[in-house]
């Protein structure tokens, strides 16, 4: 059992990378990474997210969508609003200062594809209730990796000589692809894996 | 309220086709754009399922602008996107099985397209019915065109075919990477590049008008 959820969150972090594999999680990529400790406070707030988001997916899958599968899209996108709602609050509560760092992108969350996909996939490949918690911590742990690393490229890119049509998304794109390319070097990290 | 002139709603619906183009200009709607455009097919398809999302619930949106409170709009304009979703859903899987097999969960994705709810906030919720539906059709048409040129791209580098049909025979060695993740960001970076330049140049020549003309 160990061996599969170990298998299940190396493979969301780095072989099949939500943000570079999947092209998921793209909007804070693209606009939140261009300091570093940003991206790793926004990374933690949606692995935070994506957690719960899972836990009440499993739920969901468990008890009430098997009555009504159509209602599927609907009942995760409430939770997710909800959740983001929540953890807004509680931040508020315990972490002013968090909370005032991280300003607009927390509302944004909810709108971050990569968390819908989580719970789609999640159904998609019939996770039970802990691989859907390892699944989260994994995919969460691999955009903030994503982040982190396209933060750090971007800070140094600041103090390059690039020329200014490639300046701004254009840039980020190529830089994007480039990381995407490396990652896709793990393919092969497990030998005989599907 | 002004009186609309049909310049000016021409005027709404062509903007979003290029000036202010949503995956150009705009850079918004980037998750689905990198997925799907693997094939040209693929492509069309979800820029068509994205424009009748969009244009159904800015009708809906417009319409109702006056009667949906305003601390829960957020959350009233996420249901309503995803219940076209999923009608949009459901229609294509009727439709065409191996289109929807290929798109997966980005047809529910679209749910989250920052451009649709990003149009909400800026058009829909302040505008009468008819400018909205307007800018809808062109904001969605400039997404599916944008669709169209990156899918269309990647698929005859990636592929050496157009939308299915062989354009270059057996000998030709595709450039694979094209239709992977790698390719598609690469290829949209390369897109902007060459608009930026384009954009410049046309700049540096109207520069030099104004200067002659001065």
């Amino acid at each position: 059992m160990t061996g599969q959820l170990f298998w299940i969150f190396i493979s969301s972090m780095i072989i099949n990378n939500f943000t570079l594999s999947y092209f998921l999680g793209l909007c804070p990529f693209f606009g939140v990474s261009g300091r570093i400790d940003t991206a790793l406070r926004l990374g933690l707030a949606t692995i935070f997210v994506m957690v719960i988001t899972s836990i009440c997916a499993s739920v969901l899958n468990a008890f009430i969508l098997p009555h009504a599968p159509y209602l599927r899209l609907i009942s995760f996108i409430v939770v997710i609003a909800s959740t983001v709602q929540f953890v807004e609050m509680v931040i508020k509560k315990l972490s002013p200062g968090l909370f005032r760092a991280l300003g607009i992108f927390l509302p944004l969350i909810t709108t971050n594809c990569a968390i819908l996909a989580l719970a789609i996939f999640q159904t998609q490949r019939h996770y039970g209730f802990i691989e859907g918690v390892v699944f989260a911590l994994g995919a969460g742990a691999g955009l903030t990796l994503a982040l982190v690393l396209m933060a750090g490229l971007r800070e140094e890119a600041e103090l390059s000589d690039i020329p200014s049509i490639v300046r701004g998304t254009a840039m980020n794109l190529l830089i994007a692809g480039i990381l995407s390319m490396a990652f896709m070097g793990f393919a092969g990290l497990f030998s005989g894996s599907s | 309220m002004t009186r609309q002139e049909p310049g000016e709603a021409y005027a709404e619906f062509v903007k979003g086709l290029w000036k202010e183009n949503p995956i150009f200009v705009q850079v918004l709607g980037m998750c689905p754009t990198l997925a799907v455009t693997n094939s040209a097919v693929n492509g069309v398809a979800m820029g068509i399922m994205t424009l009748f999302v969009l244009v159904m619930w800015s009708l809906m949106i417009s319409a109702l602008r006056h009667v949906i409170p305003k601390q829960v709009r957020i959350s009233t304009y996420i249901i309503v996107i995803a219940t076209f979703v999923t009608v949009a859903d459901f229609s294509l899987e009727a439709l065409s099985p191996g289109v929807h097999k290929a798109l997966g969960a980005f047809i529910s994705l679209i749910v989250v397209n920052c451009l649709i709810l990003g149009r909400a906030e800026a058009f829909a919720s302040k505008n009468p019915v008819k400018l909205s539906v307007l800018d809808a059709l062109g904001m969605g048409g400039g997404f599916s065109l944008a669709l169209f040129m990156l899918a269309s791209l990647r698929e005859i580098l990636g592929n050496g075919s157009f939308f299915g049909v062989s354009l270059f025979g057996p000998n030709f060695e595709p450039w694979v990477i094209m239709i992977l993740p790698p390719g598609g960001f690469i290829m949209l970076g390369l897109l902007l590049l060459v608009f930026a330049s384009v954009r410049e140049a046309r700049q540096k020549v109207a520069g030099r008008g104004e200067r002659k003309a001065a």
